[in-house]
């Protein structure tokens, strides 16, 4: 009994202490607006996290703003109020689907790699090297990294909500044939520009901090193993899933919950 | 791969979220830029508002001329107040306009519609429109009806 609650003693201190290093981490790595040269870093990072990225959430968005369409259109059509597929799509997606599935992809195809790129530096003593010659690896590698990712991820938001609703379109209105002016206005009528679109890139700029922070914690923290790299990689995409989940729950809660 | 290429695809890639995010607020959330309407404050006490909410549509012929700002409850004389924001200037509407809290469709929001008086004096900013109808409280009805045939 007693070796069961000194084991939570020992796991909750682990993750107390790791939390502090992942905090201290990446308050230095912040500390310091970037300089000149730190804006060529970021841009180069923006290329490959952000630009790099576009395939794979536009093709994303525009199943997801299909296939929305498809269910929202077939069970309201019943009711004859297909008007409402319009602005039933826009509100699920700015609201929710947007940012949270942009954070999923952005975890799964930039944090991941974030993680196996600075664990490998790490591993192949890349950074201790930057160190000895007197650059500092949170400047020159982590900072940037950060930096990319809290810009690239409310723009591919924005990105995926755009095609999510014109993959709505295409659905509901050229194929099904709702009606495009019922459509329009009805989506026009019913979302609000604070409410809906900046609560939801308030969202993901919340997602993009979550996401690069533990990606770049657990690839800087990684044991230097092949080992310890595969976890890390690992951790990074699960921990940064959970987490975006959670927390898009709770902002929900205080964006819209009614109390 | 050359910085210049790397440039050049972040510059589209930067462009092409302004460009998505302008999409949606003009497109999708019908941001107009000519929106700021001038708009005024009237007041209607109402015995029952049953599921009107902030926000709500004010309509005169169908047509939203305003929006319900705030509900409150006079605890004295067990009413609601209904605080209206009407767009336009004071001067639109009739001292005896009266509002009726209805629904759109069986199932739809509740709104409130105005009908125009015959008055030559008009309402200013704050004043109380008198004549009012509360909303109709399905539960009301059948227990009204309940009773008119206990009694016949």
């Amino acid at each position: 009994m007693v070796g069961l609650v000194r084991l939570l003693g020992i796991r909750f201190l682990t993750w107390l202490n790791s939390l502090g290093r992942a905090t201290v981490l990446w308050a230095n790595a912040m500390w310091w607006l970037p300089r000149w040269e730190g804006v060529r870093l970021i841009v180069t990072q923006i290329y490959y996290v952000g630009f790099l990225s576009l395939v794979i959430i536009v093709l994303s968005a525009f199943s997801i703003g299909a296939v929305l369409a498809l269910q929202f259109y077939t069970q309201l059509a019943r009711f004859g109020a297909e008007d409402a597929v319009g602005v039933g799509l826009a509100l699920v997606v700015l609201r929710e689907l947007g940012p949270v599935v942009t954070a999923l992809l952005f975890a799964g195809r930039a944090g991941s790699a974030l993680t196996a790129e600075i664990g490998l530096m790490k591993t192949t003593e890349q950074l201790s090297s930057m160190e000895m010659m007197g650059v500092d690896p949170l400047k020159r590698i982590i900072a940037p990294r950060i930096w990319a990712g809290l810009i690239s991820v409310p723009i591919l938001t924005a990105i995926f909500n755009t095609v999510a609703i014109y993959g709505g379109v295409v659905v509901g209105v050229n194929w099904l044939g709702a009606d495009p002016g019922g459509f329009w206005s009805g989506m026009q009528e019913g979302v609000e520009i604070y409410e809906d679109l900046v609560k939801g890139m308030i969202k993901s700029a919340v997602f993009a901090l979550l996401v690069t922070w533990v990606a770049v914690f657990q690839g800087y923290d990684a044991p230097p193993t092949a080992e310890g790299m595969s976890l890390a990689t690992t951790r990074t995409v699960v921990i940064s899933s959970v987490l975006i989940l959670a927390t898009d729950f709770l902002m929900t809660l205080v964006f819209y919950g009614d109390f | 791969m050359r910085m210049r290429t790397i440039e050049i695809s972040v510059g589209g890639f930067v462009l092409a979220g302004i460009i998505a995010l302008v999409f949606l607020a003009v497109q999708v959330s019908g941001v107009n830029t000519s929106q700021v309407q001038d708009s005024y404050a009237v007041i209607a006490r109402f015995d029952d508002v049953a599921g009107l909410r902030a926000r709500a549509k004010v309509s005169m012929a169908g047509v939203t001329i305003g929006r319900v700002r705030s509900i409150d409850v006079d605890m004295q004389w067990g009413d609601a107040i209904v605080t209206m924001d009407i767009l336009g200037e004071p001067g639109n509407l009739t001292t005896d306009t009266s509002a009726k809290i209805l629904t759109e469709g069986i199932l739809g929001a509740r709104y409130i519609g105005l009908s125009p008086g015959a008055d030559e004096e008009t309402l200013a900013d704050g004043d109380e429109i008198v004549e009012t109808q509360g909303a109709l409280v399905l539960e009301n009805l059948i227990g009204d009806f309940l009773t008119n045939i206990g009694k016949s």
